[in-house]
């Protein structure tokens, strides 16, 4: 807040009061709002910025800002949001038309139906095709990757079949959903290979055809990408940018909730995983390294005095050797947990080298030793679905039991437990009402250096319904909540 | 400049004064067409942001995979703009002596042995510590050149995080502060790039200091062109094809994508190899100058030469 009103009065100060100035204000508001830290210097640079940029052009424009208020790549795709929803439909002063429309002349329409097809209810050449020609239209296109086509393509799709309606409160995922149903793009795309294998000479080769096909699949992402925006610009038309702003604040990645991330997020997630363990596994080896000092070495002091006729003037200390924790995960690999356990299990084995063993147990009901699966293999990613499909982890009805699960994993794996041990419990402990078995954590805790279990759920959730985390946590040396990578690096860090 | 320094006291003033003296480039579309005379070719975000280095006097921070032209970039920027382009190779271990600045202490010990024990011991003291004993190391002597110069400070996440520290005042107030002779102010504001892989998060107070600009992959048309530009004599048709391949390719979940510089080795081999059109099996015999990996190679070879079925398959579960 305070920064916002230094912010306001450095800016008063230094010039007229600007409309382009208040813009970038609340631009910057949202930004901190949607969680990018933005810094009271790094929003003075980008006043300073614009102001050596032609405003007229956009991309220029958005670079200046990107560059000196984002500072992170992952957070790059919320700025963009952000950037859509503030600077695509302001007044006619800020709007920056894309010029190469106008160059679009062999695309069969003119900038004057452009300018019709721009009012949401207007109506334009286009309007006039039937759903067939539309189609036909769409396919010619995507055939020849003709950008400005497109553009105009995505906005009379929405016009048509998203059936926006001013006021109606619902997202714009709905409406996406209801433009591509309409669409049909999968059948798009085996029309578009068809017509390639038709159009080709000879007869296409596996990786011709392969090619092709990425080139298509492409252009279609692009097209789904016009289509999202072209619906966020008409919604921020019909309900104003704050209120847009607000419904489009989506978590950075590092925040976003295992337990209910959509599919995009996931795959998302697991991009940011590989870098994520790349970065903790140097860290963690730095430590190792320096962050070790041990307690004076007499002995050593003294020796090393001779060489200063007697006097100890380099203090000498132990170096203890730091012990790698040996890591036993035992993990709910059930339905609502399974993206969590997932994602442990991924990092734990891709920082592996930083313990000296990591063995891992999946359950639902049954349980199994999975270490096999993970062991020295190169590829986390598919000995994580093998684990999914090939481990014997259901014992009845394939329901959570605790219970059971604690104790086949006590009676087989619970001798192997030492005092180097460290015992990694996930899950949400929701044990559908099963006996608890506690007394199995409490044994175990006694025979391992540590016991730690991390729950995927809200604290606020911890022991309402069937969960029994609280009867558990007793005989933990800590339970955690564990609900995104930014928590889960958090506790890893702590682990070593 | 000379006179400029002695009218204007005010250090702020001065700075201000020293960059309109010093504007480098006209506009972006200038930073760009010349970066393209040195053969880097830039898009928009990159040309834009060394413009706006330049405007601004910030140093730019530049993440991204690693062969994606980074380093390329502050080198092209040097070439261009005639500028000698000082290094500063960062590593673990990297201190001020190796970074900023040393005593010749050698030449100390010479001085005082030189020296008969008639003179006062703070003039010997005063005299030990001046510009003679000084020994620059590459960011001193970016800031004191006299020539243009181009600062590079490469890799910067390998240093550990209390030796960032050194760098916060010589890229925000481009002056070096040493104990015993005061502070060294510079003669110019170099433009300074620093790179990083991105091992670690960067400190927020670097961070803040710089502008920040991410070299992702290049999309198909500029990676087309860049195959064009850097590999002399290479067939249009095959360009495109390479661009397309190594486009699919980065889509695929490997280890490690293949990088730029991968992708001109990769046509220049196949420009030795004399090969006119890819095919599958051109493919897989030269896929490790693109692929480092084992596995990513198998994989690869494995999306590229099995049935149509199998492709298919396996693009589900990658979307799964």
């Amino acid at each position: 807040m305070s920064s916002t009103s230094k912010l306001n009065k450095s800016i008063h100060a230094g010039s007229e009061e600007s409309p382009l100035l208040d813009l970038l204000n609340g631009f910057i508001v949202e930004l901190r709002l949607a969680g990018l830290p933005v810094s009271l210097t790094e929003s003075l640079d980008a006043m300073e910025a614009v102001s050596h940029i032609p405003i007229e052009d956009r991309e220029a424009f958005k670079y200046a800002l990107g560059a000196t208020l984002v500072k992170n790549y992952s957070h790059w795709k919320s700025f963009e949001i952000v950037f859509e929803v503030y600077f695509s439909i302001r007044g006619s002063e800020y709007e920056i038309r894309d010029n190469d429309l106008t160059n679009s002349t062999d695309s069969e329409i003119d900038e004057a139906e452009y300018q019709q097809g721009e009012a949401p209810a207007g109506g334009g050449a286009m309007s006039g095709l039937s759903p067939e020609e539309l189609q036909e239209m769409l396919f010619r296109a995507l055939l020849n990757g003709d950008q400005a086509m497109l553009r105009l393509l995505a906005r009379q799709s929405v016009i048509r079949y998203a059936g926006m309606e001013p006021g109606r409160p619902v997202g714009g995922t709905y409406y996406l959903y209801r433009t591509l149903r309409n669409l049909d793009l999968d059948s798009m795309l085996e029309r578009l290979m068809k017509e390639s294998r038709e159009q080709a000479l000879s007869e296409l080769t596996q990786l011709e055809e392969r090619l092709e096909l990425d080139e298509y699949k492409n252009r279609i992402e692009e097209l789904k990408k016009q289509i999202e925006s072209e619906i966020r610009r008409s919604l921020v038309a019909d309900r104003g940018v704050e209120a847009m702003a607000r419904t489009l604040r989506k978590p950075l990645p590092e925040d976003v909730d295992f337990m209910h991330a959509s599919r995009e997020e996931m795959a998302n997630l697991r991009r940011s995983l590989y870098p994520l363990t790349r970065k903790l596994a140097a860290r963690l080896a730095r430590r190792r390294k320096y962050g070790r000092r041990g307690p004076l070495d007499f002995r050593k002091t003294i020796r090393h005095s001779l060489s200063y006729g007697g006097v100890p003037a380099e203090p000498k200390f132990k170096y203890p050797r730091p012990s790698k924790p040996e890591i036993m995960v035992v993990a709910d690999i059930s339905g609502s947990v399974a993206a969590f356990a997932r994602f442990t299990l991924h990092l734990l084995y891709a920082i592996s080298s930083q313990f000296s063993k990591v063995r891992s147990f999946v359950f639902i009901d049954g349980l199994d030793e999975v270490t096999r699966f993970l062991e020295g293999v190169e590829d986390i990613g598919e000995a994580v679905h093998r684990v999914n499909t090939e481990a014997d982890v259901v014992w009845v009805d394939g329901h959570s039991d605790y219970g059971h699960a604690f104790g086949v994993f006590w009676e087989k794996y619970g001798k192997d437990i030492g005092p180097k041990t460290t015992v990694l419990i996930l899950g949400d402990a929701r044990n559908n009402y099963h006996a608890s078995q506690s007394w199995i954590l409490k044994e175990a805790q006694q025979k391992a250096r540590k016991l730690y279990w991390l729950n995927p759920e809200p604290k606020a959730y911890w022991d309402t319904g069937d969960s029994i985390l609280g009867e558990y946590a007793t005989h933990c040396d800590g339970a955690y909540e564990v609900r995104n990578l930014r928590q889960l690096e958090a506790f890893i860090e702590k682990l070593v | 400049m000379l006179l400029v320094v002695f009218f204007l006291e005010d250090e702020a003033l001065l700075k201000d004064t020293l960059i309109q003296v010093d504007y480098r480039f006209e506009d972006v579309n200038g930073v760009r067409s010349g970066l393209n005379d040195v053969s880097y070719l830039a898009d928009d975000g990159i040309a834009g942001i060394v413009y706006l280095a330049d405007r601004l006097a910030k140093p730019v921070l530049i993440e991204g995979p690693a062969g994606t032209g980074k380093t390329q970039l502050a080198k092209s920027v040097a070439e261009m703009s005639d500028a000698r382009l000082i290094r500063l190779q960062c590593y673990e271990g990297l201190d001020e002596s190796k970074a900023l600045y040393e005593w010749n202490y050698k030449k100390q010990l010479l001085r005082i042995q030189a020296e008969d024990d008639t003179r006062d011991w703070s003039e010997i003291e005063d005299d030990l510590f001046s510009e003679d004993f000084l020994l620059s190391r590459p960011l001193l002597e970016a800031i004191r050149a006299e020539d243009p110069v181009v600062l590079l400070i490469d890799e910067v996440d390998r240093v550990e995080i209390e030796t960032e520290a050194l760098l916060l005042e010589i890229l925000s107030e481009y002056q070096v502060s040493i104990p015993e002779l005061g502070t060294v102010e510079g003669t110019q504001v170099p433009l300074v790039f620093l790179t990083s892989n991105g091992t670690r998060e960067l400190s927020e107070a670097l961070k803040r200091r710089c502008l920040y600009l991410y070299i992702d992959y290049p999309d198909l048309d500029r990676e087309r062109e860049i195959i064009n530009a850097k590999v002399p004599g290479m067939d249009k048709n095959l360009a495109d094809q390479i661009a397309r391949i190594v486009r699919s390719i980065r889509q695929l979940d490997l280890k490690k994508h293949p990088s730029v510089s991968e992708t001109l080795d990769w046509a220049k081999t196949l420009l030795l190899l004399g090969v006119e059109k890819i095919d599958a099996d051109i493919a897989t015999d030269t896929v490790n100058v693109l692929l480092k990996y084992r596995s990513d190679i198998e994989k690869a070879t494995k999306e590229f030469a099995d049935n149509p079925d199998s492709i298919e398959e396996v693009e589900e579960e990658g979307a799964a």
